[in-house]
């Protein structure tokens, strides 16, 4: 059996423009943070021109992130077999994939990784406008800065743990994975163990069409 | 080994006292601002502009005497005028010199991520470092006192420096010199909290402003630019001068518990997959053997 296309190339690309734009968030964003991460932001090309560039390579991940919610957000809806599949999730964790319920495209855990991208991405974007421009905030509406500060510091944190576990499973942990989203291919034996009724679906599909 | 400041003890041929004599100029300096004799004359802001070097900018009228609108970040000193009524109807025109207070706990500095673009001297001067300045106006978030102003062009944040050029060359600042009627005064802060706490005294004993005091916040630990106020307990009326300035907590929290309870947090994250990783390793698909004559 050939291998089966798990993504498209639009949507590698929208997953890479995200996943870049988000790598130099974060270098960028810690080098604002932390005063001991500093250095990183003198290394990217200066520290104003990091600042400079923050925002608008933040416009960049924020578009790639609406773009992934219009592909992606009706495969990314939680279901019943998710459900199930949830309780069991500590197999998973200890590799013993064999004792796991059959699910669709996604599971649970890159949906919660997806929905809450998109959540981080959107409190990043709101407090992110309000940071971009302090000094376009009135004075009487300053609570407006004070709250964005923590929010987007908050959202970013959240962010990043978020993003380990992500970059973590996709590439050490769930073999394939990587190739995945890099030539969009998996093996059907790939396919049936980890998403079996996506491949049961795919099967069906390549039946129907011969 | 000294390194005083060249302050002045006698000038030949002046009559009347020397300025500043008897004053100490110790570690700590303060300006002190006695609002109840400014008369809003704005040689204080012409003297700021002249030392800066910045072009005075063209006024505008609105029916009142605020004829310079705001701060900007070439207009670091400016004259608020303040028309306010009292609760028994009585009428009084308030002028405050407005301006970086030099907070002795001061927020634009915590909210710096810029490393050197903020500086506080041991002598209380808050200064800003342009040549470090990233643009990010975080220190503009981190007052409590709506004092930093960004000019949009070079994306660098100015403000009151209190002449720290000329303080350091134990020279008052440019507006203390200018001003005329001796409402502003600068020495050591000791020296300054002392000569205010006698005017405040006087204010309250001898006229009817039983409420005069000196305004020194303890919100940001103290200012070094402090005012004599006729009602101390109401400085909003003085222009959005704030009873109670403090860091906004967020700022203090995002600074504070936020950085070592977030660098944990990342630390931990990346620790524990390392750790996943050595327990149980990867996921290993088996692929099996097609079957004999199986196709898709």
């Amino acid at each position: 059996m050939k291998p089966i296309l798990r993504y498209t190339l639009a949507e590698r690309m929208t997953h890479w423009i995200a996943g870049l734009t988000y790598v130099y968030q974060l270098l960028t964003g810690l080098a604002f943070y932390s005063p001991h991460l500093f250095w990183i932001a003198i290394v990217l090309g200066g520290a104003p021109t990091s600042r400079f560039w923050h925002p608008w390579i933040g416009l960049v991940f924020t578009l790639a992130l609406f773009w992934m919610f219009r592909i992606w957000r009706t495969d990314m809806r939680i279901t019943g077999p998710d459900r199930v599949w949830q309780k069991e999730i500590s197999h998973y964790i200890r590799n013993e994939d064999e004792d796991l319920p059959s699910i669709g495209r996604f599971n649970i855990g890159q949906k919660y990784f997806y929905w809450a991208m998109l959540w981080c991405g959107a409190l990043l974007l709101l407090s992110g406008v309000v940071l971009w421009f302090p000094e376009k905030i009135p004075w009487n509406l300053r609570g407006l800065r004070y709250a964005a500060i923590l929010l987007h510091v908050s959202a970013a944190l959240v962010s990043i743990g978020a993003f380990i576990i992500h970059v973590y499973m996709g590439t050490a942990m769930v073999r394939g994975g990587f190739t995945s989203i890099v030539r969009g291919e998996v093996t059907p034996a790939w396919a049936k163990m980890h998403h079996r009724l996506w491949y049961e679906k795919k099967v069906a599909e390549l039946h129907s069409k011969s | 080994m000294s390194n005083g400041p060249l302050q002045i003890k006698a000038i030949s041929g002046h009559a009347g006292p020397v300025p500043g004599r008897n004053t100490s100029r110790d570690y700590s300096v303060a300006k002190l601002i006695d609002v109840t004799t400014c008369i809003g004359c704005k040689a204080c802001e012409v003297a700021c502009l002249e030392w800066n070097g910045y072009p005075f900018r063209e006024t505008v009228f609105d029916n009142t005497y605020q004829t310079m609108p705001d701060l900007a970040w070439n207009y670091y000193n400016l004259i608020r005028f303040n028309e306010h009524t009292a609760e028994d109807g009585t009428f009084s025109w308030l002028m405050r010199k407005d301006g970086c207070m030099h907070c002795a706990d001061p927020g634009c500095l915590r909210a710096c991520p810029a490393d050197g673009a903020i500086v506080q001297y041991t002598n209380g001067i808050v200064d800003f470092q342009q040549d470090y300045c990233i643009g990010c106006q975080y220190c503009v978030t981190g007052c409590p006192f709506n004092i930093p102003r960004f000019n949009s062009e070079t994306k660098k944040v100015h403000k009151c420096t209190l002449c720290s050029d000329r303080v350091g060359a134990g020279l008052e600042p440019a507006c203390i010199k200018a001003c005329p009627t001796g409402c502003l005064h600068f020495g050591s802060k000791d020296d300054m909290l002392e000569l205010a706490e006698k005017r405040a005294k006087q204010l309250r004993e001898h006229t009817s402003h039983a409420n005069a005091g000196v305004y020194d916040p303890a919100g940001v630990g103290g200012t070094h630019v402090m005012y004599v106020l006729h009602d101390v307990t109401h400085p909003e009326m003085y222009g959005g001068l704030p009873s109670n300035p403090r860091i906004p907590w967020t700022v203090k929290l995002w600074k504070g518990p936020l950085q070592w309870l977030g660098a944990l947090a990342m630390v931990g994250g990346v620790l524990g997959t390392v750790l996943h990783y050595l327990r149980f390793g990867p996921k290993q698909v088996q692929e099996e053997e097609p079957e004999k004559g199986e196709r898709l």
